[in-house]
C-alpha cells in the first residue's frame, strides 16, 4: 500500500509509532570518526525522520541492534544462573537491501545451525520489523549487484526519502493501521541495478583446490598489510563471531555476569586453545580464513554466499585492503591452480 | 517459553581423583548420559566455560579428566568434593558406535587423549561381545604424565596393549612415540573388519594416521577426535569452524577421509 507523506506528517506518525516501537536508523555522531573532524554514522534510536542519514552509507551495519557489541547473557550468584531480562517493546529498523539480506546470512548461523537457536538473537528478532531504505545508487566500494543482494522483498515497509517528505510502501498490516488518514499514492520501490565495483564470484571446484589456495603465496602480502585490528569484521553485516567472558563484581566476588562480545578471526588469540596452541599463525592465514569464509566456506554449508557486498570492510580498513580486490586476486590464484595439475600430497 | 541452550545446570562434585600432578578426574552428580566421545561445556562462575570430553559416566555421575592448562581448568584444580560445577551438553558427534560394533578395535592415544576414549574402552571391558578384539597403543610424555593407571592395568589383562613413554625408561613400558609402534598392529589379520581411533595432540594424530596408512590401513577405517577453542558449543560463536565444518556440531570425532582435508 503506497503513501505520500510530508515530513511533518511522517514525524507525527513516527511519534505515534514510538509508543509501541523502538525505532532505529543510521544516525550521525558528529566528530566521533577516527580522523579529526570526521563523523560516525551508526544505528541508534531516532526521534525524527530528519535524523536519518540517507545520503551516506552507515559506517557500521544494523546488526548491532539485533546483536549488541557487548551483551550480558547470564547473571550468576553462588549456585544459580539466571537469564537477562528484556522489555517487550517492539522494534523497527531502517535498513538498506544489502543489510536486510545480511540478516538472512546471520540467521542461518544464529537460527538453526546444528539444530540450535540462539536464544538472545531470536528473542530480539521476533520483535523486529524492517523498513527498507530505497537504495538506487550505492557507493564506490559497494558490489551488492555482484552478490545478488541489491534487492530485498521481506520488508514491513519501504521508504524513499524526498526533499520535503517521504514515499512509503507499507506491506505490514499492523503498520498500515497507522496510515488510516493518509492519502494513498502509488509508490513502487526501486533497486540499484549496477555498481561501480563489479566482482566475479570465485568458483572453487573441490577440497584439493581449496587447500592449494590456502597454501598459495597470494596471501603473503597480508602479513605486512593486515594489522589484525578487526575493524573489517566489526563493520561487516554478516560476521557473527563472539567470545564469552565472565566478570564478577568487586564488592562481592560470588555475584557476577557472563557476557558475550563481538570477536573476530582477524584478531590475535581467536583460535588460541588453553595451553597456547594456535592454528592460524600468520596474518596471511587469518586473512584467507576470513576471505574464504565469505565467498566459499559458508556457501558450502548453507548454499549461499556469506558476503553481501556492502563494502564496509573496505571502507573501514586502516591499511586500505580492498575486499573486492582481494577476491580478484583469489580468482587469479584459482585460475593458476586449476590450470596446472595439483600435485598429490 | 523458548529453551536457552547456553544455560548451565549446577552439579555437585562427588569425588576428585588425582591421576597425576597435572591431571585430575572430577566426578560430578548428573543425569546427563553423553554418547561415547561427546563433550560438555563445563563452567565455573567468574572464570568461564571450557569444552571437556566425558571420560566416563554411569548411574547418576559423569567423569571429566582435566589437565590444568587454561584459565578455567586451573581454577578447577582448587575445587573440592561438595563444591559445584556447572554443565551444559552433551554436544557433538562422538565415536561411530555402529562402525565399531563387532569389529576389531584399535585405539591409539597420546597423553590426555586417552580420556575421550576411556568410556568406550570401559564398554569394551564390560561387554566383551561388543567388539572382536581391542588393540591399544597409549603413549605419554614421561612417567609423571601417565593417566588411569588402574585402567591401564585391566586393559593389559584383557586387551592387546602397547604402552610407551616418549623419553623415560620404566619397567613394562616401551620407549618412543606412538607412531613407532603402529607397525605392531596386525592390520592384515583384521581382514578389513576394523576401526582405528586416534586421539591426541594435532601433530600426533596427523602422523599416527599417516603411519596407519603406511601399514595398510584404509582412510575410511580411521577416526580422529579434534579439539578447538569454543565459546558456545552450539554452532554460533565461530571459534571452532574449519572450512564448512563446525567442530562442535560436526565433530569432535571425524572420519579421517574428511579430517585429512580440514586445514584450519
Amino acid at each position: 500500500m503506497g503513501f505520500s507523506l510530508s515530513l511533518e506528517k511522517a514525524n507525527a506518525i513516527l511519534n505515534e509509532l514510538k509508543k509501541e516501537y523502538r525505532i532505529y536508523a543510521p544516525k550521525r555522531f558528529e566528530k566521533q570518526g577516527r580522523y579529526s573532524d570526521t563523523d560516525i554514522i551508526r544505528y541508534d534510536e531516532i526521534d525524527s525522520i530528519e535524523e536519518i542519514v540517507t545520503g551516506e552509507k552507515s559506517t557500521y551495519s544494523p546488526k548491532e541492534v539485533l546483536f549488541p557489541i557487548t551483551q550480558t547473557i547470564l547473571y550468576f550468584t553462588e549456585d544459580e544462573y539466571r537469564e537477562t531480562k528484556m522489555d517487550d517493546k517492539k522494534i523497527l529498523i531502517f535498513m538498506r537491501p544489502c543489510d536486510i539480506n545480511a540478516r538472512k546470512v546471520q540467521e542461518r548461523i544464529y537460527m538453526g545451525n546444528g539444530g540450535f537457536d540462539d536464544f538472545y538473537y531470536k528473542r530480539l528478532r521476533e520483535k523486529v520489523k524492517f523498513v527498507m531504505m530505497e537504495c538506487t545508487k550505492g557507493w564506490d566500494t559497494c558490489f551488492c549487484v555482484s552478490m545478488g543482494t541489491n534487492k530485498a522483498t521481506n520488508y514491513a515497509a519501504a521508504v524513499r526519502f524526498l526533499e520535503d517528505g517521504i514515499l512509503l510502501d507499507v506491506k505490514d498490516e499492523e503498520l498500515q493501521g497507522y496510515f488510516a488518514d493518509v492519502a494513498k499514492a502509488p509508490f513502487e520501490v526501486e533497486f540499484i541495478e549496477g555498481n561501480e565495483t563489479v566482482v566475479e564470484l570465485p568458483q572453487i571446484p573441490d577440497k584439493k583446490v581449496l587447500n592449494a589456495i590456502k597454501a598459495h603465496p597470494m596471501w603473503d602480502e597480508y602479513n605486512s598489510r593486515c594489522i589484525a585490528c578487526g575493524a573489517c569484521t566489526i563493520a561487516c553485516g554478516t560476521c557473527t563471531c563472539f567470545t564469552t567472558t565472565d566478570l564478577f563484581y568487586t564488592q562481592n566476588a560470588n555475584v557476577g555476569e557472563r557476557r558475550r562480545t563481538y570477536s573476530s578471526c582477524q584478531i590475535d588469540g581467536f583460535d588460541e586453545m588453553a595451553g597456547g596452541l594456535i592454528f592460524r599463525k600468520s596474518y596471511a592465514d587469518t586473512m584467507r580464513y576470513k576471505v574464504l569464509h565469505k565467498v566459499h566456506d559458508y556457501k558450502e554449508r548453507f548454499g549461499e554466499n556469506m558476503c553481501v557486498g556492502c563494502g564496509r570492510c573496505t571502507d573501514r580498513c586502516p591499511q586500505f585492503i580492498s575486499f573486492s580486490h582481494t577476491i580478484e586476486k583469489l580468482n587469479h590464484a584459482i585460475k593458476e591452480i586449476c590450470e596446472q595439475p595439483v600435485s598429490q600430497s | 517459553m523458548i529453551i536457552n541452550p547456553v544455560m548451565p545446570k549446577p552439579c555437585k562434585i562427588i569425588d576428585i581423583i588425582r591421576e597425576n600432578k597435572n591431571e585430575y578426574t572430577f566426578r560430578v552428580e548428573s543425569d546427563i548420559t553423553p554418547e561415547h566421545g561427546q563433550f560438555l561445556q563445563l563452567s565455573i562462575p567468574k572464570v568461564g566455560e571450557a569444552p571437556i570430553s566425558a571420560s566416563g559416566f554411569g548411574d547418576g555421575y559423569l567423569d571429566f579428566t582435566i589437565r590444568s592448562v587454561g584459565k578455567v581448568t586451573n581454577e578447577m584444580f582448587a575445587l573440592k568434593p561438595g563444591d559445584m560445577l556447572f554443565l551444559r551438553g552433551a554436544y557433538g558427534v562422538g565415536w561411530p558406535i555402529e562402525e565399531i560394533s563387532g569389529k576389531h578395535l584399535v585405539v591409539i592415544t597420546g597423553g590426555t587423549g586417552l580420556a575421550p576414549v576411556k568410556s568406550l574402552l570401559s564398554k569394551c571391558l564390560n561387554e566383551p561381545e561388543f567388539v572382536k578384539s581391542v588393540f591399544i597403543i597409549s603413549g605419554f610424555k614421561n612417567e609423571d604424565g601417565i593417566l588411569f593407571k588402574n585402567d591401564l592395568e585391566s586393559y593389559k589383562k584383557n586387551f592387546k596393549t602397547v604402552y610407551s613413554l616418549d623419553i623415560d625408561k620404566i619397567d613394562g613400558w616401551e620407549v618412543g612415540f606412538v607412531t613407532e609402534h603402529v607397525n605392531k598392529i596386525p592390520i592384515k589379520d583384521y581382514e578389513d573388519n576394523y576401526a582405528i581411533l586416534v586421539v591426541g595432540p594435532p601433530v600426533m594424530m596427523k602422523f599416527t594416521a599417516l603411519e596407519c596408512l603406511k601399514n595398510g590401513a584404509k582412510e575410511e577405517n580411521i577416526w580422529v577426535s579434534f579439539e578447538r577453542k569454543m565459546s558456545c558449543a552450539i554452532g554460533k560463536c565461530g571459534h571452532c569452524r574449519i572450512d564448512e565444518v563446525y567442530v562442535c556440531l560436526d565433530g569432535p570425532v571425524f572420519n579421517y577421509k574428511q579430517a585429512k582435508d580440514l586445514v584450519d
